[in-house]
């Protein structure tokens, strides 16, 4: 049986062991320390983390200020507070100035569930990876999060670490070392390309044993990076596959679909369908039942995969 | 040293009304108003080194939140010898590190962090002087704000933030001219008192009254420093002139964002003899 585990533990897993291999990490907190799973770290490391209350973006400013003078600031909040609502301090304070500082959200996407749309931010990977020099990425599960955590402390430069709040699978290698940018193949197949992301990821292996009972062989690859987007690995698959499902929990607009679309039409027109969102706000609901009412499920990635091999 | 230090704000006045004149944009009346403290800051206040380096340890530290006055900081940082002043001639031009409001992304040595879209400054002061308490470093962190800045929410986040957190190694100082854009402050959004409204979020207010008058800005910052380390962030009101030391620019907020023309500039340049030498 798969353990079930959430990515925003991952997380906090991942702080932790930065807590203790690395003095200069800081962290932040707007009024959501357990949610954001930071208490270890605020707890062994009290002189380095801090409470800004809920104020996020002072949080932001704040953070771009600790780097003046060395420090590493790993912030924490939900997704939305994370980039909607701090967007402008996050483009001028710390990716116009260049700023080392770790944007950590959880609960993105419509998986937060009960909550409701105020909460579901599904446009987030769009506005961050339109930011110079910013790095966004967006792990599937636990170990990857955590994985992704203590990388991203070595990464020189401010990035997007999207992450959420249910349990799901946890199927990547515990203790795995994680290469921002570079996409990971889960399964090699010849029919279609599915790259996915976060949550979705899962999703897609699940879609590629449905896929397989009706003879068709999906290659899985999982764009944990949507920016730096390894197109290398994207145009190598599809050299062999000649089609693609790209699948994530997000807004069609401005999501990883639309960088791998941006990539293939320059370097390969292939055919492409897309997993996402498409121009409407979540609601409030179980994480399953919004995912297959939104089609982000597994079903949803199996249906665009024959319709795509078809187009070919 | 006084005398010296008059001389040095005629020079950057002139620097001042010369570079918005020779692009025709800017903003020379905020620019004007702060030109003591910003001489006084670089020139008398701080320690600081002008071999920059981002990290700045063991320095003071300053930050421009009202962004748009980049013409008086890019003049004192240049003469102070952050870099040659015959660069000011590049303000506001194509593939100049004098960008028309303050960045970090060319490299433009004195400069921390990217400043223009307003209320931002102050939180990032916040975080540099955490960072000094966490290297025990003892240098103090300046920033300062404009007085319509004080309108955009995220100060008062900060300055909640900053007493709460007992913050005492910095000094925001806010550039009291009682002007904004489109009009005076009343006019535009009552401010009522904002000594007393720092005192309400528990910081420590001193006030310059005459913020055009060195030794009194001198005074009051010399003050301020003294005070530090005592449990309190320092917020210093300084009342200055809009547009100081061009008699057609004062008493308006017209010349908050426009540039004067040629003869305008002769003008100008008469009211302030040149000690320096013009870049």
């Amino acid at each position: 049986m798969m353990k079930m585990k959430d990515t925003r533990s991952g997380f906090g897993a991942g702080l932790t062991e930065l807590g203790k291999s690395n003095p200069n990490v800081v962290a932040l907190c707007a009024d959501l320390t357990g949610s954001l799973k930071m208490n270890e770290f605020a707890d062994n490391h009290p002189e380095r983390f801090f409470q800004v209350g809920i104020a996020e973006a002072n949080m932001m400013g704040i953070a771009a200020g600790l780097t003046i003078g060395g420090k590493i600031p790993f912030t924490g909040t939900f997704a939305n507070f994370s980039t909607s609502r701090v967007y402008d301090q996050i483009r001028q304070s710390i990716a116009y100035s260049e700023k080392n500082v770790k944007i950590c959200a959880s609960h993105a996407g419509l998986t937060l569930g009960e909550d409701g749309a105020t909460h579901q931010v599904l446009e987030d990977i769009g506005m961050m990876k339109m930011l110079p020099g910013m790095v966004v990425i967006n792990p599937c599960d636990y170990n990857q999060t955590k994985a992704a955590t203590i990388a991203i402390a070595e990464h020189n430069g401010p990035v997007y670490l999207r992450f959420g709040r249910p349990k799901v699978p946890n199927f990547t290698p515990e203790n795995q070392s994680f290469e921002i940018g570079k996409a990971i193949c889960l399964k090699d197949g010849k029919d279609v390309s599915i790259f996915a992301t976060g949550h979705l990821v899962w999703e897609s292996m699940l879609a590629q044993k449905a896929l397989e009972e009706q003879g068709i062989s999906a290659e899985i690859i999982n764009i944990h990076t949507i920016k730096p987007l390894d197109e290398r690995a994207i145009l190598e698959s599809v050299a062999k596959t000649k089609c693609v499902v790209s699948a994530e929990e997000h807004m069609l607009n401005g999501g990883l679909g639309d960088s791998i679309a941006q990539c293939l039409s320059k370097n390969n027109p292939t055919p492409i369908e897309m997993v996402g969102v498409d121009d409407t706000f979540g609601e409030s609901g179980k994480p399953k039942e919004l995912m297959a009412k939104y089609r982000l499920d597994s079903i949803s990635i199996v249906n665009a995969a024959l319709k795509v091999v078809k187009r070919k | 040293m006084d005398d010296n230090l008059n001389a040095i704000c005629n020079q950057v006045r002139r620097d001042i009304v010369r570079m918005v004149h020779a692009q025709s944009s800017g903003h020379p009346g905020g620019s004007l108003g702060c030109v003591e403290y910003f001489v006084a800051l670089y020139f008398k206040i701080m320690k600081h080194n002008i071999d920059f380096e981002m990290n700045g340890i063991d320095e003071d530290l300053f930050f421009l939140s009202n962004g748009h006055i980049s013409p008086v900081l890019y003049s004192v940082l240049a003469r102070r010898g952050y870099f040659d002043v015959k660069e000011l001639s590049t303000f506001r031009t194509i593939n100049s590190r004098l960008q028309g409001h303050p960045a970090t992304h060319d490299k433009l040595p004195g400069v921390r962090i990217a400043s223009g879209s307003l209320g931002q400054g102050m939180s990032v002061a916040i975080g540099a002087a955490l960072t000094k308490k966490l290297n025990n470093d003892s240098s103090i962190v300046y920033s300062l704000h404009g007085d319509g800045e004080l309108q955009e929410g995220q100060i008062w986040e900060a300055a909640m933030y900053a007493s709460g957190n007992k913050v005492d190694n910095l000094i925001c100082t806010i550039d009291y001219n009682q002007k904004q854009i489109d009009g005076s402050l009343d006019e535009v959004l009552p401010m009522g008192n904002i000594a007393n409204k720092f005192k309400a979020f528990d910081w420590k207010v001193l006030e310059i009254k005459k913020g055009n008058n060195i030794n009194d800005v001198i005074d009051v910052l010399n003050e301020a420093k003294s005070l530090c380390g005592n449990g309190k962030p320092i917020c210093i009101i300084m009342h200055t002139e809009m547009g100081n030391g061009v008699d057609f620019m004062m008493g308006t907020h017209k010349w908050h964002g426009v540039a004067p023309n040629d003869e305008q500039l002769t003008d100008a340049l008469n009211q302030n003899p040149e000690s320096l030498g013009d870049y």
